[in-house]
């Protein structure tokens, strides 16, 4: 672990981050929600849950009490390897599975209670695009569009070609469903959320068997949607999908949420690191060390009677400038300094054990 | 309610190369009759055989090939067009998973039942009148109207006799109707549609094998099927009620039954399909 985590940093607060967090730490000693995130009761939020939990029959617990607060306007990546009870919690949302215990609301309607009134303002992928395999493209949109009951059916021909159209995937509107590739599957299921305007949509995996280029489709879809103010919770196992598009994050694993915040909270409630290149490692250790600086690592080579290194240190409460100035007095011949890159992946694999875009 | 999702629904049953190729069979049955009774010359009349003895009427009016095919249909090949399409309601769906974009849509999951059924009426009503109406077709272009033997006897005119032969199909679709409800209901247990169909088509034929087992005479009045071949009693003079009063109540109280119980399973039911 290089890259130490710090639980309760902030740029006032003088105690130095213990390093390097046991991945076994609860998620309750985790304060990595933002304070205006939580206890909301689901006035600023489009997506809220209190407690929800599921355990299928034979007792195994697929989520357990968790506490989804989604902001309006949020892009919400709901992030966690497969199995870690996303799309549980995703047909929990939709009412498409009963919660063994807790609620949740949409865009501030129970569920399922109000379902029939807020689910036509919501556009889902759940675990992937199904359709019917002999129907066209279109005439799949067409009968969802027909299931519809607020959908005026005046505007369905061209809503459904103007969805065909966002997702690239007018020229095979007319195939049959069974013959799409993947990535036309995912595409048109991503066309069937578009088939009204929404004020929110729930993505489950949309970039899945896409293609680089596609995957970038999709993902500039996203923002260009959140842009227009659509609120997004977009799971994915893929932790660079949620640092591109991605406003807030909630971390899902083996069932719990383990973290949930703003993405630039998480960022700058790391422990900020800082970097020194120099010709005299083992000045510059010495120099950090006298500072009061915590965790300093000094990596030195020797090549051909010069030597050269990189010494990090966690900055904790100094002042970069005044780290700066240290250098110059204790005559360190600093050739480089810097921050080092917060690496969210190792925030992840400290708060859940394992890495992403692996199943487990 | 809106009449859009029913269309959508029917549109996607008609559309179905299967079920058009299961109608077809269901229609080829009465055309393989009236050819068989013309070129055969055979003139055997009256009583017995599956065919309930309309085949040996059919040279005196054609209507008689319609009841015919509808008799002989009546103990697998109808059974089995409704379980097709009932039993692929909603497994139908789950299997392919359009049914959770259906759910999420939304479609109230008694809505959802409610245009599933509608839909599995309609196409019994379809299967139902294609039998008499392929029957009547060609029975009349083969043999021509002639007067019409009632069964017990009673000559009556071509008219009288397609409006009986519309009662008898009448009485088939309310069997047959409760039957696609527990076809419905299997449905909701289960993400195989073929696992269903054939789970209610066996259905159909253990009734059928019960009701033919005297010692179990007892029971018969119970078992579904066992009031489905008593359609002959709407071509006696008077109409016998005897037997098509209960039928009628048997359908309509086993639909009842298995539409409730399909609400009460899918109601409630988890959609992880």
């Amino acid at each position: 672990m290089t890259s130490p985590v710090g639980t309760s940093v902030t740029p006032s607060d003088p105690a130095p981050p213990v390093a390097g967090i046991a991945p076994a730490a609860g998620p309750t000693d985790l304060p990595l929600q933002s304070a205006a995130m939580v206890g909301s009761s689901g006035d600023g939020c489009a997506v809220t849950s209190d407690g929800l939990t599921k355990r299928f029959r034979g007792g195994q617990v697929a989520v357990d009490h968790i506490d989804l607060a989604v902001p309006h306007g949020a892009v919400y990546g709901f992030l966690g390897p497969n199995g870690s009870g996303k799309t549980t919690t995703i047909r929990m949302l939709l009412g498409l599975v009963r919660p063994t215990a807790g609620t949740s609301t949409l865009l501030g309607g129970r569920i399922p209670e109000d379902s029939q009134r807020v689910l036509p303002r919501v556009g889902a992928l759940v675990e992937g695009p199904a359709f019917h395999p002999y129907l066209s493209g279109r005439d799949n949109l067409r009968r969802l569009d027909a299931a519809d009951r607020t959908a005026d059916p005046a505007t369905c021909t061209e809503r459904i070609a103007g969805a065909l159209d966002r997702v690239g995937l007018s020229a095979a509107a007319g195939k049959r469903f069974r013959n799409y590739s993947l990535g036309m599957r995912q595409r048109l299921g991503i066309a069937a959320a578009l088939l009204q305007p929404r004020e929110l949509l729930i993505l489950d995996e949309p970039t899945n068997g896409l293609d680089p280029q596609g995957t970038r489709e999709v993902r500039s879809l996203v923002t260009d949607l959140a842009a227009s103010g659509v609120t997004v919770l977009l799971s994915t196992h893929l932790l660079s999908e949620v640092e591109q598009i991605c406003t807030h994050v909630g971390v899902m694993h083996v069932g719990k949420l383990v973290a949930q915040s703003r993405l630039s909270d998480l960022r700058s409630q790391t422990a900020q690191r800082i970097r020194v290149h120099t010709t005299r490692p083992e000045l510059a250790v010495a120099s950090l060390t006298r500072l009061g600086l915590h965790d300093v690592i000094g990596e030195g080579a020797q090549t051909g009677g010069q030597s050269s290194g990189e010494v990090t240190a966690l900055l904790g409460s100094a002042k970069p400038e005044a780290v700066i100035a240290t250098l110059v007095h204790d005559e360190v011949p600093v050739l480089a300094f810097g921050p080092v890159p917060v690496n969210l992946e190792d925030v992840f694999v400290t708060l859940t054990g394992e890495g992403f875009g692996v199943s487990g | 309610m809106s009449s859009r999702f029913l269309r959508s629904e029917l549109r996607l049953i008609y559309g179905r190369r299967r079920n058009i190729a299961g109608m077809a069979v269901l229609a080829v049955v009465p055309i393989i009759i009236a050819f068989a009774v013309k070129y055969s010359g055979s003139r055997r009349g009256g009583g017995g055989g599956v065919d309930g003895g309309f085949i040996g009427q059919a040279t005196n009016n054609g209507l008689f090939v319609g009841l015919a095919a509808l008799t002989v249909e009546l103990p697998l090949f109808l059974p089995l067009a409704v379980a097709v399409i009932a039993g692929d309601a909603v497994a139908g769906e789950a299997n392919v998973g359009t049914l959770r974009y259906l759910l999420a849509r939304p479609v109230q999951r008694t809505r959802l039942l409610a245009v599933k059924y509608l839909g599995v009426l309609i196409a019994t009503i379809t299967a139902v009148l294609l039998v008499a109406a392929v029957g009547v077709g060609f029975g009349l272009a083969l043999f021509g109207a002639g007067p019409v033997t009632l069964l017990s006897g009673t000559q009556v005119s071509t008219g009288v006799g397609l409006w009986r032969l519309l009662l008898v199909s009448g009485y088939l679709v309310i069997c047959l109707a409760a039957f696609g409800a527990m076809g419905l209901f299997v449905s909701t247990l289960t993400e195989q549609p073929i696992g269903a169909t054939i789970a209610v088509v066996g259905l159909a034929l253990l009734s059928q094998i019960l009701d033919s087992v005297t010692q179990l005479s007892a029971i018969h009045p119970y078992l579904p099927t066992h009031y489905w071949l008593s359609f002959g009693d709407l071509l006696r003079d008077p109409i016998s009620t005897d037997q098509i009063v209960p039928g009628i109540v048997s359908a309509v109280v086993y639909g009842l039954i298995f539409l409730a119980a399909a609400w009460a399973q899918f109601g409630s039911k988890d959609v992880t399909s």
